[in-house]
């Protein structure tokens, strides 16, 4: 188990070397630099290079690569061109809003979805497996940011249930720990602070949940469908089971087997879309922010960022792969 | 020793005959998966849909009633948005103005090609470049030996560090190289694409050499790259060619997502319902239609590639087959 | 009384758009308590959809009619509510499969796959199910029984795996066990060795064992009756010994043919069945082993042929059954 553990963590240090040099190499050839930027139009020649040689960017490309390398050895990301802060700083400052986000969709997902694909597959044929089945269809083929302003439009212009924008009401002053709102209103028992940053997810979490949540009810209707024609629930039921436990112990358990790979699968498509829901909620994750870097060339946010994300994701796909060893004893760590 | 008249002996004889031709008439994949589609209802829906989407794309433009870039609505006055006035639907605009006063629904009808095109050529894109990094992997597990795992390794790892890249990011930063075009949707939508095509084939191929037949080809002698081009690569592309109708529906999706955020032909005058829901985001408020129409026409299509799509890998899943 | 009394019993399937297949057709067959009682023929004659309906384990689908009677003990087991149905399962009429690995469920251990039934028909938790559970695995011969018990189903062989089902099958010391080709996956000489096993099990404890098999050594060795069966129905019912020593109906002829014996002349060929059971393909209106007879008649083809009740106890569903064949000399004296 730890031999594997450490085994997947060493096999991320060369994908991170290649990702970190394919990236830099692309962004140096992106058009443009940090100067066209601070100086738009209007700066000289001279004030041009003046700059790019304080940030080190006249230099051969392979010796600012080794300097990034080695900066990253000891964790330190570098300062962000634009704003003058750590890349560090800006990340642990933005990264909280989207993990919300993020959480609050794959929460919505999975707790909407399982129970949803169970059912269909219970009462295949009949009208609820119809309908989530088609809505299932529906639901992925519907652009996320659309589906963002709609719910926008209807829930919080409309009829006015929800905010329409932002992680929290700046007027109740919460205090800031973790910088993710929920847990720094539950650990300074502000709870109307965590009340409210839980009631700014719910619309930007619906919409992102909208792929997945799809995604989650076909693949387990489909799972528990096999599962449901496998000897062994023959078996279950010979022994004189009851339903109770011939559905909890023998089905649902192992049709969560695909149900928890996608869910490893989906994280890297759920930071995607989570760039289009905070632009429409105006909610400050790292999206918007990303978004920004790109265009004003800020090469430090937009190394730094990429690397952790994919490190997270990673992580993510780590964590699937053992809570997978747990359900599946078949599958033996090594 | 029986006796058994004429009549009664070839009924019988029928019988058996039925019996054992039955047994060896094999039907190939390909037929037994089309036939298997006719019958399913959600096939011949997306069938349909898509029928009519490409016939409009392609004959459409040739018969509509405005120009798509004819800023009429403002020439004639009708159109002002500073007083927040677009006029919806009308006898002579079926579907109205949008904010420069042009015709939505000739908008429309031109937008379709654009957007077939955008899917198509972006899943194209997506398709080959997987089709060629899966397959010399697949290829090169499949013949196994140092060099094979070696090369497999690499290209997987490439792979992989696509895939820790969340997809639109890498669309965004594609986009940033290229400039702001439909060009540079397509590329980018079609990058983000390749890992899923490269690992599906790859999957898919080293599922097939390890099956009876190529072990079976393997030792009648035959080469082991001509099997794997002969034998392994046609069989194991099923499962791409259905998650290429699939991808054709999220491309179209994508590129949506990247119009809107500012990615997409900067130039609206070309029309292109990603471009149009994305132009149409300010004018929510006065006329949400502008948004509809386009949104509406993005839903049906994806509806129509993932409904055949999804019937396709039914027809085509072996466990499935009888 | 019989423990158990098959009567008329039918299944059809009817899919949509396609017509109606009669897998079962009439089936009728008795089992005494602690008799064993063999269903053979090819598969897709309707052995094992016969098994299924008695026990109410056919997968519930539109079009699935299942008729006649299937009394146990007095009640009809095919007129029970599924909770009623549920009790008798496992604990009065046990069943065990063809496939020991993919009949258990691989993510939970062994020992939880034997104790839900202890749990569940006897009321029995914790150390008790746990000890009990141990009992059975060493009753039915598996070593280490404790060690066992933590194991997963694809740590364990195929013998085990089966042994395992059985342990599960008899916790409760059900009246009557149905074995569906228990043996049909395993090695031959792990075959054996389930076979003693369950022969053992049968005759220390009374229960009733219904053998499925299409493998006619497999019933020579344990049943005291056979039932043939063809195109979903019983064509030949017999006591063992009268069936193989002058089988009726062509098709029993054809399975004994079928067999290499060790007693047979050298040179001397084996007489398969020509052709092979289509499974869906809808039975002919006559007899349904007609197209493939080599005694067939006219008569054959259009009603299917009456049962013919012969003395002591045998019947036959033929037309122009196989002559007996004139007494051999050692059983004369």
């Amino acid at each position: 188990m730890i031999r594997f553990i450490v085994r997947r963590l060493l096999q991320l240090i060369p994908t991170l070397f290649g990702l970190s040099l394919l990236l830099f190499i692309w962004l140096r050839r992106l058009p443009g630099g940090p100067e066209t930027a601070i100086l738009g139009e209007r700066g000289t020649p001279e004030m041009r290079a003046a700059i790019r040689h304080n940030l080190g960017l006249d230099e051969p490309i392979l010796i600012q690569y080794g300097r990034f390398i080695r900066r990253m050895i000891r964790l330190d990301l570098g300062t962000s061109i634009a704003t003058k802060r750590e890349v560090t700083t800006e990340f642990l400052q933005r990264f909280p809003g989207t993990v919300e986000l993020t959480v609050t969709a794959m929460v919505i997902a999975v707790g909407i979805g399982i129970p949803l694909g169970y059912l269909a597959a219970r009462r295949r044929g009949r009208l609820l497996d119809h309908l989530s089945v088609g809505g299932s269809l529906v639901g992925i083929c519907i652009p996320v940011f659309f589906l963002a302003y709609i719910l926008k439009a209807i829930f919080s212009e409309n009829l006015g249930w929800f905010p329409s924008s932002g992680r929290q009401d700046p007027t109740i002053g919460a205090t800031r720990i973790t910088n993710f709102f929920v847990l720094d209103g539950l650990m300074t028992r502000e709870w109307d602070a965590a009340a409210d940053a839980l009631w700014h997810l719910v619309l930007p979490g619906l919409a992102l949940a909208s792929i997945p949540l799809a995604i989650i009810v076909r693949i387990t209707r489909a799972s528990v469908l096999e599962v449901l024609n496998e000897d062994f629930v023959r078996t279950a039921e010979a022994k004189g089971l009851t339903e109770n436990v011939v559905r909890r112990r023998h089905v649902l358990r192992n049709a969560m087997l695909p149900v928890a790979t996608s869910i490893g699968l989906l994280t890297g498509g759920l930071l995607s879309g989570a760039v289009l829901t905070e632009t429409v909620f105006a909610f400050s994750g790292i999206g918007a922010f990303l978004a920004d870097s790109i265009s004003q060339r800020d090469y430090p946010v937009l190394m730094g960022f990429i690397m952790i994300i994919a490190v997270v994701y990673v992580l993510v796909n780590l964590i699937v792969d053992l809570s997978y060893s747990l359900i599946d004893p078949r599958v033996r760590v090594r | 020793m029986t006796i058994i008249s004429g009549k009664k002996r070839e009924k019988i004889d029928r019988l058996a005959e039925l019996a054992a031709r039955e047994e060896e008439r094999g039907v190939s994949l390909w037929q037994d998966a089309f036939r298997r589609l006719r019958r399913n209802p959600a096939a011949i829906v997306g069938a349909v849909i898509l029928t009519i989407f490409v016939l409009v794309a392609i004959v459409g433009p040739f018969f509509v009633p405005y120009g798509p870039t004819d800023t009429m609505g403002i020439r004639e006055g009708v159109v002002r948005v500073g007083q927040g006035l677009i006029p919806g639907h009308s006898a002579e605009h079926w579907l109205g103005y949008d904010h420069q006063g042009r015709d939505v629904f000739s908008r429309m009808i031109v937008g379709a090609r654009q957007t077939l095109l955008v899917g198509v050529v972006a899943t194209l894109i997506g398709l080959a470049v997987g089709v060629l990094i899966g397959g010399v992997a697949g290829a090169a597990a499949g013949l196994g030996g140092r060099l094979g795992r070696w090369v497999d390794t690499t290209l997987m790892r490439i792979i992989d560090m696509l895939l820790a890249m969340p997809g639109l990011l890498l669309a965004v930063s594609i986009a940033a190289l290229l400039g702001p075009s439909l060009t540079t949707v397509m590329i980018a939508v079609g990058l983000v694409s390749v890992p899923v095509f490269a690992r599906l084939l790859r999957g898919s191929m080293i599922g097939q050499s390890n099956s009876d037949y190529v072990l079976a080809a393997t030792s009648l002698g035959v080469r082991k790259s001509k099997i794997a081009l002969a034998h392994v690569l046609p069989n194991s592309i099923a499962p791409v060619i259905v998650q290429a109708t699939l991808t054709l529906a999220t491309a179209i999706i994508e590129a949506a997502a990247l119009s809107y955020l500012g990615l997409g032909n900067p130039d609206s005058a070309v029309p292109e319902w990603g471009v149009m829901l994305a132009d149409a985001q300010p004018w929510l408020g006065i006329r949400p239609a502008l948004a509809i129409y386009p949104a509406v026409g993005i839903i049906i299509t994806a509806l129509g590639f993932t409904l055949l799509g999804e019937a396709m890998r039914e027809a085509l899943d072996p466990k499935l087959r009888k | 009384m019989a423990l158990l009394e098959v009567d008329d019993l039918s299944v059809t399937f009817a899919r949509r758009g396609q017509r109606a297949v009669r897998a079962v057709d009439g089936v009728s067959f008795s089992v005494d308590a602690g008799e064993v009682v063999g269903l053979v023929g090819e598969s897709g004659c309707g052995k094992s959809v016969t098994s299924l309906a008695i026990m109410g384990l056919l997968p519930k689908q539109p079009g699935l009619r299942v008729g006649g009677r299937a009394v146990f003990d007095g009640t009809d087991l095919l007129q029970l509510d599924d909770r009623s149905r549920r009790d008798i399962r496992g604990r009065d009429i046990a069943m065990i499969f063809q496939d020991p690995l993919s009949s258990l469920n691989p993510v939970l251990p062994i020992g939880l796959q034997v104790t839900e039934v202890l749990t569940r028909h006897r009321g029995m938790k914790g150390d008790a199910a746990a000890k009990e559970a141990a009992r059975l695995l060493d009753r039915v011969g598996i070593p280490d029984p404790k060690r066992r018990l933590k194991e997963y189903p694809h740590q364990l062989s195929g013998g085990m795996r089966q042994r395992a089902l059985i342990a599960m099958a008899v916790a409760c010391q059900p009246r009557l066990l149905i074995a569906d080709e228990p043996t049909t996956a395993l090695d031959v000489t792990i075959q054996a060795q389930i076979l003693e096993l369950l022969k053992d099990l049968v005759r220390d404890s009374g229960t009733a064992l219904v053998m499925i098999t299409h493998d006619l050594g497999v019933v020579a060795g344990m049943c005291d009756s056979i039932n043939v069966l063809y195109g979903g129905r019983v064509v030949e019912t017999a006591r063992r010994r009268p069936l193989f020593r002058e089988p009726r109906h062509p098709y029993t002829v054809g399975l004994l043919g079928s067999v290499p014996r060790l007693d047979a002349g050298r040179g001397e060929r084996l007489n398969p069945i020509p052709g092979s059971v289509r499974d869906l393909l809808p039975w002919p209106d006559g007899c349904a082993f007609a197209p493939r007879c080599s005694r067939r008649v006219d008569a054959c083809v259009g009603e299917p042929p009456q049962l013919v009740l012969a003395h002591d106890g045998r019947s036959y569903r033929c037309v122009n059954p196989a002559p007996v064949p004139a007494p051999r000399e050692e059983e004369k004296r």
